[in-house]
C-alpha cells in the first residue's frame, strides 16, 4: 500500500523545478502544513510566499506575481480556493490569462469528517465552467508527477485537485505517455466503458478487473484532464462500448459525467450513469466509506456496469 | 516646473472633454468617477510614471492597476493620447466587437489587467510589487481604487499583506470623490475615518487634494512616502469634476450627457482651457 500522498510529491516536483527555474514560486494561505509544502519553504525560503488565511488575496496576488514573469503555484485548500476565490480566479486568472497554477489540496472530500464546509464537491463544474482555464485531476502519486512536469511548460492558468492522503496506486510508474487534454485507457475493453478521475480512477480499473473474471470486458479511461476534454476518447467508447459509466469525487452536477454526457449526446447516444454525490452535503466518513455509501467503490460500479449489461 | 503644471492642468482638460465626447457618442460610460480621477491619471502618465508608449511590455515600466475598472473612459483618453493605441479607435468605445470596452482589457496596449470586479486590483498589485522585489527591479505599482470599492473586504487582505511584505515600491491611490452609485458612501456604508484604518494597516497616508495637479504631483513624486512602508495617496476629489452641473451628483455615476449638457460641458471646459493658456502665457 502506497503511503506517499499526491501533495508531497506536487511538493517533491516544485523543488526539483525550482532548482532549474528561478521563477518558480510557491504561494500557501496558512497551508504550507497541509499543503506538504514545507520542504518546499525550507528549501527555498525566499520563493514561499506566506498571505495568512486570505483567499481572496492569495489568488489576486499570484496573478500579479504571473504578469511580472513568476510562475506562482498557489498550494490552498480546495474547498476555499475554488469557492471564496472564484472571482480572482474567473477574472484576474482566466480573463486576464496569468499562468497561475491553482493547487486545491484536501479536495473532494479528503476532511471527510468536517463536513460540507471542508468538502469541495462543487469544483469542477464551477472551474470548468469558466473560459481560459484548464481542469486537473491526478490519480495517484506517478500520474501527479507526470502532470506536475507538464504542468510547468503548460502557460495556461489550471486547476488542479488533489486529496489529502496516500491513494493506491494506479500506475506502477511514471514511464508511461501523459498528455494534458488526452485521456488514459488504462484496460481495453468492448462491452462498457468506465470514466473516471482523480481518486476514483483506481476503483474504476478494479471494478474492470472484477468484471473480467465475470467475462465482461470493460474498458476504462482515466480523464485525468476535465477539461479541456478529450472528446475524441469519450466519442469513441461510446461508439465501441455502446454504454457509458462516469465516476467522480464530486457532484453528480456539473463535473465529470455532466462533462462526458455533454459530449455524448451531442455526438453519438447511449445509455449512461452518472455516479458522484447526489445534491446532499455528504455523509461523513473516510474516503473508502463515502465511496461505498455512494456506490463509487470497484464491488459498486462493477455491480452497476452488470445491471447495464442486463 | 510651473509650466509643467499648467501644461498638466490643460491637459486635464483636454482629457475631460475627450471623454465626454467618447461617453456622449456611446451613449454610455461611467462619467463621474471618470471625471473625479482624471487629474489623479493626468499626473501618473504624463509626470510619474516610467513608461514608453512604444514599448508597452517594457520590463522595466512603472504598472498601473485600475482596480475601479469602470472609471476606465479617463485611462482611454489618456492611453490614446500617448500613443498607445490610434486614436481615433476611441470612437469605438463601446461598439459591438471593441477593445475598448467600459473596463480595462489587456487585449489594449498599456493595460496590464483585466479589472471591473472591484476588490481586486491591489491584491495583484502587492503581487506585482513583489515580484519587483524577488527581480531587484526597481518599477513601482500604481494602484488606483474608488472609495466605494473600500467596502470590499479583500481590499484589506491586500492592504495587510502590502505593510507584512513592506513593500515601498507599491502605491495605492483612493478617488475619494464620498459618492457611489446609491449615494454619499457615509450613508450606504460608512468608511471614515479612513485615513486611520490605512494607517492601522501598515500604510503612509498620504492626504491630497485631487485636483490640486501642483499638490498630485509632489505627492506621487514622493514616493515612498516613508521607506519601508507602502504608500496611499488618500485623494479628496469631487465627483463629475470640471462639469458645474454634474459636479457631486450621484446620478452622473453612469449619467450620459444630452446634446445639450454635452454642449455645455465642453462651453465650460474650453473656457477652463481659455483661462489655463492665459495663466500659462503669463508665466
Amino acid at each position: 500500500m502506497n503511503t506517499i500522498p499526491n501533495r508531497q510529491v506536487v511538493c517533491e516536483v516544485l523543488i526539483e523545478l525550482a532548482a532549474r527555474d528561478r521563477d518558480i514560486v510557491v504561494l500557501t494561505s496558512d497551508s504550507r502544513g497541509s499543503a506538504a509544502m514545507g520542504p518546499f519553504a525550507s528549501a527555498y525560503p525566499d520563493r514561499l510566499i506566506e498571505t495568512g488565511i486570505a483567499e481572496q488575496n492569495i489568488v489576486g496576488m499570484a496573478a500579479g506575481l504571473a504578469r511580472n514573469g513568476k510562475k506562482p503555484y498557489v498550494a490552498s485548500p480546495a474547498c476555499f480556493l475554488s469557492m471564496r476565490s472564484i472571482e480572482q480566479i474567473k477574472v484576474d486568472v482566466a480573463y486576464s490569462a496569468t499562468n497561475v497554477k491553482l493547487i486545491g489540496i484536501s479536495g473532494g472530500i479528503s476532511y471527510g469528517a468536517l463536513g460540507m464546509s471542508h468538502h469541495s464537491l462543487q469544483d469542477i463544474a464551477v472551474a470548468r465552467a469558466i473560459p481560459g482555464l484548464k481542469v486537473v485531476l491526478p490519480a495517484d502519486r506517478h500520474e501527479t508527477r507526470k502532470m506536475m512536469e507538464a504542468l510547468v511548460n503548460d502557460d495556461c492558468g489550471t486547476y488542479v485537485r488533489i486529496g489529502r492522503n496516500p491513494v493506491e496506486d494506479v500506475y506502477e510508474s511514471d514511464d508511461y505517455e501523459f498528455v494534458l487534454g488526452k485521456a488514459v485507457t488504462l484496460r481495453e475493453g468492448g462491452d462498457i466503458t468506465i470514466i473516471a478521475a482523480g481518486e476514483t480512477v483506481k476503483a474504476a480499473v478494479d471494478a474492470s478487473d472484477a468484471l473480467t473474471r465475470e467475462g465482461v470486458s470493460c474498458r476504462v479511461l482515466n480523464m485525468h484532464t476535465i477539461k479541456p476534454l478529450d472528446e475524441e476518447a469519450i466519442i469513441r467508447a461510446a461508439m465501441e462500448t455502446g454504454r457509458i459509466i462516469t465516476v467522480e469525487e464530486h457532484s453528480i452536477y456539473g463535473g465529470l459525467g455532466a462533462a462526458v454526457a455533454e459530449v455524448v449526446v451531442r455526438h453519438h447516444p447511449v445509455p449512461m450513469r452518472i455516479v458522484g454525490v447526489p445534491d446532499e452535503p455528504a455523509i461523513a466518513g473516510k474516503t473508502a466509506e463515502v465511496f461505498r455509501h455512494y456506490g463509487m467503490d470497484a464491488p459498486s460500479l462493477a455491480a452497476l456496469a452488470l445491471q447495464m449489461l442486463r | 516646473m510651473g509650466n509643467k503644471i499648467v501644461e498638466m492642468k490643460k491637459k486635464a482638460v483636454q482629457i475631460r472633454m475627450e471623454l465626454l465626447k467618447m461617453i456622449h457618442r456611446a451613449k454610455a460610460g461611467h462619467t463621474g468617477g471618470s471625471l473625479s480621477n482624471t487629474d489623479i491619471l493626468t499626473v501618473l502618465y504624463y509626470s510619474v510614471m516610467r513608461i514608453d508608449p512604444a514599448r508597452p511590455d517594457w520590463e522595466d515600466r512603472d504598472r498601473f492597476i485600475a482596480s475601479k475598472g469602470h472609471s476606465v473612459e479617463s485611462l482611454w483618453c489618456i492611453l490614446a493620447d500617448l500613443g498607445f493605441f490610434p486614436k481615433s479607435e476611441l470612437e469605438t468605445f463601446s461598439q459591438f466587437g471593441t477593445r475598448l470596452i467600459g473596463h480595462p482589457n489587456n487585449k489594449v496596449p498599456g493595460i496590464e489587467m483585466n479589472t471591473g470586479a472591484l476588490g481586486h486590483g491591489l491584491s495583484i498589485a502587492v503581487g506585482m510589487a513583489l515580484a519587483a522585489r524577488m527581480d531587484g527591479k526597481d518599477y513601482r505599482v500604481f494602484c488606483l481604487m474608488g472609495d466605494g470599492e473600500q467596502a470590499e473586504g479583500s481590499i484589506w487582505e491586500a492592504a495587510m499583506a502590502g505593510s507584512h511584505y513592506e513593500l515601498d515600491n507599491l502605491v495605492g491611490i483612493i478617488d475619494r470623490n464620498r459618492l457611489q452609485i446609491t449615494g454619499p458612501t457615509e450613508d450606504v456604508m460608512g468608511l471614515e475615518p479612513l485615513d486611520e484604518k490605512w494607517r492601522a494597516f501598515g500604510w503612509e497616508v498620504v492626504p491630497v487634494d485631487g485636483h490640486d495637479i501642483a499638490a498630485l504631483d509632489a505627492a506621487l513624486n514622493g514616493i515612498p512616502a516613508s521607506p519601508g512602508k507602502p504608500t496611499l495617496i488618500l485623494a479628496n476629489t469631487v465627483k463629475g469634476k470640471g462639469v458645474s452641473f454634474a459636479e457631486g451628483r450621484k446620478e452622473w455615476h453612469h449619467k450620459v450627457p444630452s446634446d445639450a449638457e454635452l454642449e455645455l460641458a465642453l462651453k465650460e471646459l474650453s473656457d477652463e482651457l481659455a483661462r489655463l493658456q492665459k495663466e500659462g502665457d503669463e508665466q
